[in-house]
């Protein structure tokens, strides 16, 4: 029987408690006990990308993220991107340049993007290609979804 | 062993008191630990004592001649930090070549130096910058700190000196003089979240066409991140010339004896060794 432990933290704006086996992912967390399954478990060791969440703010592999270590952090899964602009458009952006084919790799490149965007609303093409360097996709070979970040890019008002 | 206790201490001093009662497991990023006990590489010890709040390991700031970088500093930290950006440039780089964004943004220094892959990206510059890490422990009532050249720190794969009571608190890096030049290059079959094949970092104070007080740092072709001492007498304080860049590569590819692996044999490693530190000199010279 492991260890559980209390934790409390935001998860997309609300405030949430959970008791987890302390050797727990953040992403088993999430998919198993809290249900929210739009985050993927793909490789499970920070290769591929598809477990992407925002902690604090930052982009971070969930399956390598301890679900201890979210006590008294801000976290945001691909389910709480809905309310924000730069996220809506690259939605939108995977819609109108047909970037999505299985869509297993969507919601961590949705997270991904909308990150790398709020970060750098101006990114280059090759800024975007670095930017989804950890996300893995089988099926597109990228362009689509290289030209669907871009869209979103190009869809907002240019910022200084 | 299972884990018993969780612990996430918010000073130093909490921390070390934690570990000298030994047997504590340490949390920083967690984006080698979790994959070590998946893979069974690594077995938990009673007490897991995540680091990440500890206040007196983060941030990167300047202290007199001195860089400090808190061993909680991300990757990202590195990356985005003007002062490493300005100082320490071959770090930065290799920040940039680091995994990917989501690791980077987890991925710690301490946490890097303290796993001792032969092909950690940060250690080879960081030799380079001539850096020591500062280690602490709590023995009794009052706090210990040693520091250790990054040289010896490094014993063999995912070993160090550090003691089982030791926490490495911060890297601490010299601020480089005036005309100081730092290189550093990793080779892999793609950018992004690759482990090295070889890595190279190189660095000295350029005088005329000379480069003085070398260094030369390697990375996968040991157990260990290496010093190459017979390169660096070779390249020290000499002209660059075409002639001395080949008796430099000759050297460094003459010094290592690197291993095969899935990445790539010893011979190809020998021969990435001489043609990269080639090209890394080349571009000093005409810099």
């Amino acid at each position: 029987m492991s260890l559980k432990v209390d934790i409390s933290f935001k998860l997309n704006g609300v405030a949430r408690s959970a008791t987890v086996p302390v050797e727990t992912s953040a992403l088993e967390m999430l998919r198993d006990a809290l249900g929210f399954t739009g985050t993927k478990y793909g490789c499970g060791e920070g290769e591929c990308g598809a477990c992407t969440i925002l902690v604090d703010g930052a982009s971070l592999n969930s399956c390598l993220l301890f679900a201890v270590d979210c006590n008294g952090r801000d976290v945001v899964t691909i389910e709480g991107l809905d309310a924000e602009p730069k996220a809506e458009a690259v939605k939108k952006g995977f819609v109108d340049k047909w970037a999505v084919q299985c869509g297993f790799c969507t919601p961590g490149m949705v997270v991904q993007a909308t990150h790398l965007l709020n970060q750098n609303p101006n990114a280059t093409d090759a800024q975007i290609r670095r930017g989804i360097e950890g996300n893995l996709c089988r099926c597109t070979g990228y362009v689509k979804i290289v030209e669907a970040i871009a869209a979103a890019r190009d869809a907002a008002p240019r910022e200084a | 062993m299972t884990i018993e206790r969780y612990v996430a201490p918010e000073t130093l001093e909490e921390a070390a008191a934690i570990l000298s009662q030994g047997g504590a497991t340490i949390l920083a990023g967690g984006t080698d630990l979790m994959p070590q006990v998946h893979s069974g590489k690594l077995k938990f010890k009673s007490v897991l004592m995540n680091i990440r709040r500890v206040g007196e390991l983060q941030g990167i700031s300047m202290q007199g001649g001195m860089i400090r970088i808190g061993a909680l500093a991300t990757v990202t930290d590195l990356l985005t930090s003007n002062v490493v950006r300005e100082k320490l440039p071959a770090l930065t780089e290799a920040a940039d070549q680091f995994a990917s964004d989501q690791i980077r943004n987890a991925a710690t220094v301490g946490g890097s130096l303290c796993n001792a892959s032969p092909a950690g990206d940060v250690a080879p510059p960081l030799l380079v910058y001539n850096a020591e890490v500062e280690l602490v422990c709590k023995p009794d009532s009052g706090m210990k700190v040693r520091t250790l050249p990054l040289a010896e720190f490094f014993t063999g794969p995912g070993r160090t000196r550090m003691e089982p009571n030791e926490l490495l608190a911060a890297v601490r890096v010299p601020v480089p003089k005036a005309g100081y030049v730092a290189r550093f290059v990793k080779f892999g079959t793609r950018p992004a979240l690759d482990i090295a094949t070889i890595s190279i970092a190189i660095g000295g104070v350029k005088k005329g066409r000379a480069l003085h007080e070398v260094r030369v740092a390697l990375g996968a072709v040991a157990p260990v991140p290496l010093r190459a001492a017979l390169t660096e007498a070779v390249l020290e304080g000499k002209a660059l010339d075409a002639g001395l860049i080949d008796q430099v590569a000759a050297a460094a590819r003459d010094e290592i004896k690197p291993i095969s692996d899935v990445r790539a044999s010893a011979w190809y490693r020998q021969e990435l060794v001489h043609n990269i530190v080639k090209r890394m000199l080349t571009d000093v010279a005409q810099g």
